[in-house]
Order: C-alpha cells, then structure tokens, then sequence
C-alpha cells in the first residue's frame, strides 16, 4: 500500500538469494528456524501497539485492585465518621474532603466503586452470554427460528429503555444482583445482533462444509467452528457494554430508582451532592463524576484497541 | 418504492401493537389500581365492587382489548396523580420536549457535519486531534453529571463571581412570569447545551467515518482528475453522499430521545415526557405510564421507520437487496 502522507516509497532492494525468501519476521517456516505465528500472538502484538488501550487497562485493572481491595486501600474504615469535623474540602487528611457527615470521600469512593464497577461487569458478562446464545442460534439455525427470535429482538429494541428499567426496578426491587439482572435483560440485542450477522457469513464457509461433511453436529460446529470466529466483535461488544452498564445504573441511581441507602455507588453519591451544586460543598459532586468519568473512557480506549486489535485487516505487527 | 413503503409500515403495525399489549401487561403487573383504597381501610366489598368497575377481574387480554379500543379513539384516560386527562397531559409535555430535541437536534447536526466534515479532510491534523479526544470525552461524560457541573460553572458560578443579581442563565423550567425572547433562550441554553454534548460527540464520529470513507472512493478521484473544482468535489459529491448515513442515525437518535430526556428534563425541571415520566412513576400512576409507555415506543417505532425509509429514499441501491 502506497503511503498517503507522501512519503517516498523505498527503493526496491537489489535482488538476492536471501530476497528469495520472505524476511524472518513475517511468519512463515524460514531457513533460519520456526517462527510461525498463533492468531492470537498476532493479536497479543497488535495490542500492545495501542498504546492509549494498553494504558486504559492498566487503569482499569488499577481501578478494580483499588475498589476491591477498599479495606486495605481505603485511608479511613467503611463508613467512620469525624462528627466533628462535617463537610470540609479537600485537604492533606481528607483527600478528597469529607460530606456532610463528616465521612471521608476518598473512602465512599472506593466502596461506591465496588457496586458500580461490580454491576458494569456483570451486566456486560451476562447480557453478552444471552445475546451471543441467542445470536448464534438464531445465525446458524436460521429460518423460522431467525425470524423469531430477530423479532424479539426488534421489540425489545423499541422500548425506551431508560423507563422500562425504572419501571421494572420499582417492579422488582432496588438491590444490586436485580438491578444487574434487568440490565442485562435489555443489553443483549446488540450482541446478538452482532452476533447472528457474523455467525450468518461464517456459516456458509468451507471449513464448515468440512466440518459438517466429516459427521461434526450442529452445536459442536457452532461451539468449535462459529463462534472462535466472532470473538472479536464479541469481546469489542462486551468492553462497551462495561461502560454502557456503569453509565445505566449511575443514570438509574442517579434518579433514585438504582441502589439504595445505605449502600452506595458512584452515580448515587452525585445524586446525593445533587443539592450542594453552587455551594462551597461542590467537590462532592466533582469526584463521583470524574470516576465515572474515568471508568467509560478507559472502557471506551480500551474496546477501541481491541477492535484494531482483532481487525484481521489491520496492518500486521 | 411504493410497496416498499407500504411493506415497512405494515411491519411496523405488530411490533407496536406487541410493545404495546407487553407494555400494558408489565404496567398492570406492577401497579395495582386500588392500592390506594387498600390503604384507606376501605372495605373489602368496597376494593370488590372497584375492581369490578374496573374491569380489573376479565382476562389480561380482553382487559388489553378493551383498553386498546380506548386509546385508538384518543380517550387516554384520567391521570390518577392530577386527575386530569391524559392526552391532555401528555400534549403538554410531549410540546415541552419537542423544543427541547429541536433545538438539540439542530445544533447537533450544524455541529456534527462541520466537524466530521473538518476532520475528513484535515485528517490526523492537530485539531481532528483535539475533535477526537473531546469526542471521546463526550460520550464518556453522563449527561446528569455534565448537567450539574453547566449549572455550577454557567449559572449559579458567574452569578456569584460577579455579584449579579440574577444567574446569567436560568436553569428551571422552560419559562418565567417575564417571558420575551430572551427570557426563553436564557431558559433553553443549560438544558440544550446538556443534550448537544452527548449528541455531537456521536454524530461528528460518525460523519468523519463516513465522509473519510466516502473522501477515498474512485469516483472522487474521477471528479478531482475531470477538473472539478475542490469546493464542488468536496460539497456536491463528498458530503451529498456523506450524509445519507448520517441521516439514517439521526432519525434512529430522535426517536430515542423522547424517551431518553428523563435525566435532563429531571435536571432542569423541564415539564416535559420525561418529567412526567418520573413524576407518574413515583405516584405509581398506571394509566398515565401505560399511555406513556406506548406512546414513546411509538415514536421509536415511527422514527425507525423514517430512517429506513429515508435511506432508501437516498440510497436506492438498499431497495433491491
């Protein structure tokens, strides 16, 4: 490919006997030894390329060690409070300042942390199972069996799904493992669409035919054959569906129908400082919020390197 | 085109009718009408006879069929929270929330093509650079958030750095008793600015991709080696064709934002769908939810609609495949 940018195309090497072969480094068996490469070695080295992905992850990991591990991490006990003291901005003891109750903000953070991150990953894993269930079946089955499902999908789509969430909370109640099981009840359609498109090309390939031709079944061809091939846009889907999450459950806590008293997440603790906006007690409402802040772009970063990470396309390392 | 036309709009009939009977189903699972007789010690024979008048005791379906040959009639019921009918209410609000995504939708779209367009041609310059980061931040930010930090720096702050005696922006409702022009922007500018982010950030995305795809096909290049003028190449062949799928999102966008304005009419106590969204959900107001409910999904509907209509309105190639 010619380079856009204008620059000069290098000259073409004088030909030789070791021009003869490709360079070392392409992954073919050379004379010099092996060096063939696995798919996911090609993956693992385009990866690490993206350098903004590799460091969104290590703030990802970093984030989860930090709210995980809030009992070690965490400069004060869960819940202590210095009555004394009330809501004081940030100060060399108090990181990030103390509310109202005199609790030390960088320590709710931290406990807040658990629940939202808990829920973003949960719902991502969950939502992402279902959809790539129903996505396959409805792919490589096909026929009326696509048509219903494809259709169920559609409805669930129309439905405003911030309402539908708030309505079925109130329905269902407010603790955490319901608010991650309606969640994920409506984020799998975009997986399965995603899904059901990919398995549709990958199913009418040869090595399918192979595979059905030497007597494999259908769920052994899907599990063995299909869906290796889709984990790109299922793991890419998967990371977004993190961020997609946290946002959906600070926007439900954040109005009073996500987690409630006396546990915490991020968008409930900007919910709670909702009142000090325009007063001196404002970094109460900032620090949530750059968390989250935080949390969906290094998601984001991190789900756009994977996908040129995974982009068979993209240039090889 | 004709029969394809009609064939989405009859599609479009059952996935409403299903969304809607789902819709009524959840909403009568969730809230039962005589909650509040139950409370007041009415008696049982009381709570009885209401239910009775109700139709609460028929099957979920006929219930369903009785409440839908209402509502096609345009008799939406009586809110239980204002006692007021629900149409009415629901016109009120749906007015509300349209000046809202109007305005949004606007500025977003002048917004999205400028920069995505900007960025095309200008790729991997300093300031596609800059567009990319924001833009990510942007889709990054939650709209509650950004809303309270506009109020923070663009009202209640400057009012009181600069000793004013009233914000420079106003931030509840849509309207005050003064009223003009200006009163009404000074009104519209922190919820508007609120939804503008979110949106733009998407939308510029999407433009640039579209335009750089677009930007590098062999027909541009045709258009560049007759002679063309670059203005021409770029305005009449590039963004022409450019914005066909732009069009498509912005319809889908749309139709998801009438129900989607929950946060921010909440933020800015906009009297608009999603305030009476949340105010009805915590009086446990089911008729007016249902009625809610089925007419936001209706927009979703009508919108999908509109985009796979204008497509292939843009893009005749679609109505073949």
């Amino acid at each position: 490919m010619r380079p856009r940018d204008g620059t000069p195309i290098p000259e073409p090497e004088p030909i030789g006997p070791s021009h003869l072969l490709p360079p070392a480094d392409v992954g073919f068996a050379t004379a010099g030894g092996v060096t063939s490469r696995s798919p996911w070695e090609l993956f693992r080295r385009r990866f690490r390329r993206h350098r903004l992905a590799l460091v969104s992850l290590g703030v990802l990991i970093g984030l989860c060690i930090v709210c995980f591990g809030a009992p070690f991490f965490a400069p004060y006990a869960r819940d202590h409070q210095d009555l004394t003291l009330g809501a004081v901005g940030p100060s060399w003891h108090h990181w990030f300042g103390t509310d109202e109750l005199g609790r030390d903000e960088l320590t709710r953070l931290l406990y807040a942390g658990q629940i939202s991150l808990e829920i973003g990953l949960a719902v991502a894993a969950l939502s992402t199972l279902v959809g790539v269930v129903i996505g396959a079946i409805a792919g490589f089955v096909g026929k009326a069996t696509d048509q219903m499902l494809m259709r169920v999908t559609d409805l669930f789509l129309v439905l405003p799904a911030l309402a539908v969430l708030a309505l079925a909370l109130e329905k269902f109640g407010h603790d955490s493992f319901t608010i991650i099981w309606v969640l994920a009840a409506l984020f799998w359609m975009y997986v399965a669409r995603v899904v059901r498109a990919q398995v549709l090309v990958i199913r009418e390939q040869e090595f399918v035919e192979a595979a059905r031709a030497s007597g494999a079944t259908g769920p052994w061809i899907v599990v063995r054959h299909v869906l290796p091939n889709c984990v790109g846009p299922i793991v890419v889907n998967a990371t977004l569906a993190v961020a997609a999450a946290i946002v959906a459950e600070s926007s439900l806590s954040f109005l009073g129908f996500g987690v409630q008293l006396p546990a915490t997440s991020w968008g409930r603790m900007i919910s709670d400082a909702e009142g000090y906006v325009g007063t001196s007690h404002a970094y109460l409402l900032y620090f949530p919020g750059l968390a989250i802040l935080l949390t969906v772009l290094a998601v984001n970063f991190l789900g756009d390197g994977l996908r040129d990470a995974f982009d068979p396309t993209s240039e090889p390392a | 085109m004709l029969s394809y036309v009609g064939r989405r709009v009859l599609y479009s009939i059952p996935v409403i009718l299903v969304a809607s009977f789902l819709t009524f189903a959840f909403v009568r699972a969730t809230f039962d009408p005589t909650a509040k007789l139950r409370q007041s010690r009415t008696a049982a024979s009381a709570i009885r006879e209401e239910r009775q008048h109700l139709g609460l005791n028929e099957p979920l379906v006929e219930q369903y069929g009785t409440w839908l040959g209402r509502f096609v009639r345009g008799d939406w019921g009586t809110s239980e929270r204002t006692h007021e009918a629900v149409s009415a209410q629901i016109g009120r609000a749906l007015w509300n929330t349209t000046q809202l995504i109007v305005w949004s939708v606007l500025l977003s779209a002048m917004a999205a093509v400028a920069i995505g367009v900007y960025s095309a041609l200008r790729q991997y310059s300093v300031l596609d650079y800059t567009f990319t980061g924001l833009s990510f931040l942007g889709l990054a930010l939650p709209a509650f958030w950004f809303g309270l930090i506009a109020i923070e720096f663009l009202a209640v702050g400057p009012k009181q750095w600069f000793h004013l005696s009233q914000p420079p922006l106003f931030f509840v409702g849509l309207h005050s008793t003064s009223g003009g022009v200006v009163d009404y922007l000074r009104h519209l500018v922190l919820p508007v600015l609120t939804l503008t982010v979110g949106i733009v950030a998407g939308w510029s995305r999407f433009q640039r991709a579209s335009m750089l795809d677009i930007m590098s096909s062999d027909y541009i290049r045709t258009a560049r080696a007759k002679g063309v003028p670059r203005r021409r190449v770029v305005l009449r062949h590039g963004l022409r064709n450019a914005l066909v799928p732009l069009v498509t999102v912005m319809a889908l966008d749309i139709g998801a934002l009438f129900g989607g304005l929950i946060i921010t009419e909440k933020i800015f106590s906009v009297p608009g769908m999603g305030k009476l969204f949340f105010d009805s959900l915590l009086a446990g107001d089911a008729t007016t939810l249902t009625a809610w409910l089925v007419v936001t999904a209706a927009f979703i509907v009508a919108f999908n609609l509109l985009a796979d209509l204008a497509y292939s309105w843009l893009d005749p190639r679609v109505r073949v495949a």
